[in-house]
């Protein structure tokens, strides 16, 4: 007997993340996704989700299977070390009465 | 519009320029209606959105291509009076724009080839010594230039995509052709306004349209067809039975309830 696969196949094309900037010199933000056949379909469809409104100047979209993340299990040996060690930390030091800031 | 360049028309050529922006203003009209009937019937989402915004930018061109055509008939009409209290035989839109939006691979090439010959010949309306049309030429040549890029990278992908996207969109671009000979041919009010040199003849753009289109649908590994039963007339308020079904959608809040606001 065949096996009944339970996958829907994604007919939407491929995902791509979309990084939207909000003036010249400004970081590149993330703006969500969209779906596109190719580079030039993702930037269009970006163009058209995330930047008709608004003052953008750049947009930089990148294949999602592109972006390497961590999971859930990473979160304690990623992050976790930083909590215990105040040191660390700018704030952990006093500022000496001379230094002056801004 | 000035005092001053009001004067200086003659009443003949204010009279075509009155035609040309009405012409301009009605395609825009139709076909901005036309996609908007694919609201949420896009074929995913990012298109869908992507035909909303194409829709709504044809129809903000539209209303100012027929505001300063009122202005210049000068008899009190405004945008909203052209565009929902006239009746299909005073439309002056071309022929394709009016054409049912079928499947996907026909709104882009009924888009491709519509929006080839506006920015052509918005090209040469953006330098015409009329600013108020020149004005409204410029606005509308960025947006239609976004719009051909869009119809030419669909072009491209259905063309030269799978057997049945291409077969597809052939058929389209087959079916859709003997409207363009009306769009190269120009109507009398271009023709008028060409020979007076407020902008390019027809001429010169057809010769761009048929060259360009031969390139991307020679790229898009599509046949350039050959027709010789051309439709024309629409620039004259011959249409086909298309437009009357549209409008009764596009005017009847308007004339059910004139003067109404929300």
């Amino acid at each position: 007997m065949a096996e009944i696969s339970n996958e829907r196949p994604d007919n939407q094309l491929l995902l791509w993340e979309v990084f939207v900037q909000e003036g010249t010199g400004e970081a590149h933000g993330h703006a969500g996704n969209v779906h596109a056949s190719d580079a030039e379909m993702a930037l269009q469809s970006a163009r058209d989700v995330y930047a008709r409104r608004g003052d953008v100047t750049s947009i930089w979209v990148v294949p999602s299977a592109a972006i390497t993340a961590t999971t859930p299990d990473d979160v304690a040996p990623f992050f976790g070390p930083a909590a215990d060690k105040i040191y660390r930390h700018p704030q952990f030091y006093k500022i000496p009465r001379d230094v002056k800031f801004q | 519009m000035t005092e001053a360049q009001e004067i200086s028309l003659a009443p003949e050529t204010k009279q075509h320029l009155f035609q040309l922006a009405l012409q301009l203003g009605d395609d825009l009209l139709i076909l901005g209606h036309r996609l908007s009937e694919w609201c949420g019937h896009g074929p995913y989402l990012e298109e869908d959105i992507a035909l909303g915004n194409i829709a709504l930018d044809c129809l903000g061109e539209a209303q100012n291509f027929l505001a300063l055509a009122g202005e210049l008939e000068g008899r009190g009409r405004t945008a909203d009076t052209l565009a929902y209290f006239r009746n299909e035989y005073e439309f002056q839109n071309c022929h394709l724009v009016e054409q049912p939006n079928g499947d996907f691979a026909m709104t882009m090439a009924r888009q491709l080839f519509y929006d080839l010959y506006l920015s052509l010949f918005l090209e040469s309306l953006q330098r015409c010594s009329f600013s108020p049309l020149a004005g409204i030429a410029e606005k509308t040549l960025k947006e239609t230039r976004y719009h051909l890029r869009h119809a030419k990278e669909w072009a491209l992908r259905l063309g030269d995509g799978t057997a049945e996207s291409q077969l597809r969109f052939q058929a389209a671009v087959d079916h859709l052709w003997i409207y363009t000979a009306e769009l190269s041919e120009g109507s009398q009010a271009h023709r008028f306004l060409g020979e007076q040199g407020l902008v390019s003849t027809p001429q010169l753009i057809a010769e761009r349209w048929q060259q360009l289109m031969t390139e991307i649908l020679t790229e898009a590994q599509l046949r350039v067809p050959v027709s010789t039963n051309m439709i024309r007339g629409g620039r004259e308020g011959k249409h086909s039975e298309q437009l009357g079904h549209l409008l009764a959608e596009l005017q009847i809040v308007a004339r059910s309830y004139p003067g109404a606001t929300w």
